[in-house]
């Protein structure tokens, strides 16, 4: 399982570099949806059917947007030349990847094996999760009873993304 | 906006009253199987989202569909929040206290207030996703017409 994971790995990070590179924008934005429909993938492999049922949608609904957003502005993208701004900000990025590596590989390396992790967290709700919420889908029963909090605040995310976009949209379309 | 051809139109029209009760049924049956409020929500917003491409439509109209939208958005999302307080009320007065009966597990109408919840979120989800797409095409439109 770990070796097909990696090479889907593989292909997501192929498409994201394209992306970055791409002269036309709207091929950019298809090499975007390989990272987005190869997580589909991977969710799928690690037997998380809710979660890739979530990714394949919104990675559609998202695809569609900016494929209308690119068809309505301008395909070729521009390029601006980089002087000694640019310059200071790859050795920033590069310092911040170094820094991203060293305080990951001290994270994991106190972490178990992939796919041994211990179960002590959720060892109770695998157990008892089905009779003490009464759903037969372990995942919604932990969103709306143990986790209801989370999902709360996820719907309030969602809402107040709605409720943002209407005001920016408003303010400048008054003027 | 513009319309699509008729051959667009007609196979939009045949396909999203499918895509709607397949939205349905992944947000009624998600406490049973895999999917939920999220996921089915996104779907029913889909196939708005892709009537609304094919058939197009006036923005006095877009707007009047906007304002519904979000209304139904604040609605659900409100409903939400007072059937979790309600929990606050009734048995051990903790919030998001599920007090109602569980049921046997596996049966459509079971696991308390689960599918309650699941079914507002949908709702929500739903109608916020429409809201930004038609705030977005009215923007646009908008801009075309000055």
């Amino acid at each position: 399982m770990e070796v097909l994971l990696s090479v889907i790995l593989g292909f997501m990070i192929i498409g994201a570099i394209y992306a970055l590179h791409a002269n036309d924008l709207l091929s950019a934005v298809i090499a975007q949806g390989i990272v987005g429909y190869g997580l589909v993938i991977c969710f799928l492999h690690l037997r998380a059917p809710d979660l890739a049922i979530v990714q394949i949608v919104v990675e559609t609904i998202t695809l569609i947007i900016m494929v209308a957003v690119v068809l309505d502005s301008s395909r070729k993208e521009l390029k601006t030349p980089a002087g000694w701004k640019g310059t200071v900000n790859i050795i920033l990025g590069l310092m911040f990847i170094g820094f991203m590596i060293y305080f990951f590989d001290m994270a994991t390396a106190s972490l178990e094996l992939f796919g041994e992790h211990s179960m002590r967290m959720s060892q109770t709700y695998v157990e008892e999760g089905a009779q003490r919420t009464g759903a037969a889908n372990l995942v919604t029963g932990v969103l709306w009873d143990f986790r209801a909090y989370d999902t709360l605040g996820e719907a309030t995310i969602l809402f107040t993304a709605a409720l943002g976009v209407l005001t920016v949209l408003r303010l400048k379309g008054k003027k | 906006m513009k319309g699509l051809t008729p051959i667009v139109k007609k196979v939009a029209q045949l396909m999203s009253g499918i895509i709607c009760i397949y939205g349905i049924y992944i947000v009624v049956h998600g406490h049973l199987t895999p999917g939920g409020a999220f996921a089915g929500g996104i779907i029913l917003a889909g196939a708005f989202i892709l009537l609304i491409l094919a058939f197009g439509s006036e923005v006095v109209k877009l707007r009047k569909e906007e304002t519904g939208s979000s209304v139904t958005e604040s609605l659900s999302i409100l409903a939400t929040l007072i059937l979790a307080t309600a929990g606050l009320l009734i048995g051990s007065k903790v919030f998001f206290n599920d007090y109602l009966p569980k049921g046997t597990v596996g049966e459509l109408v079971s696991a308390g207030a689960v599918p309650l919840y699941n079914i507002l979120i949908g709702i929500e989800v739903a109608a916020a996703i429409i809201t930004i797409f038609l705030a977005l095409i009215i923007f646009k439109e908008e801009e075309e017409q000055r």
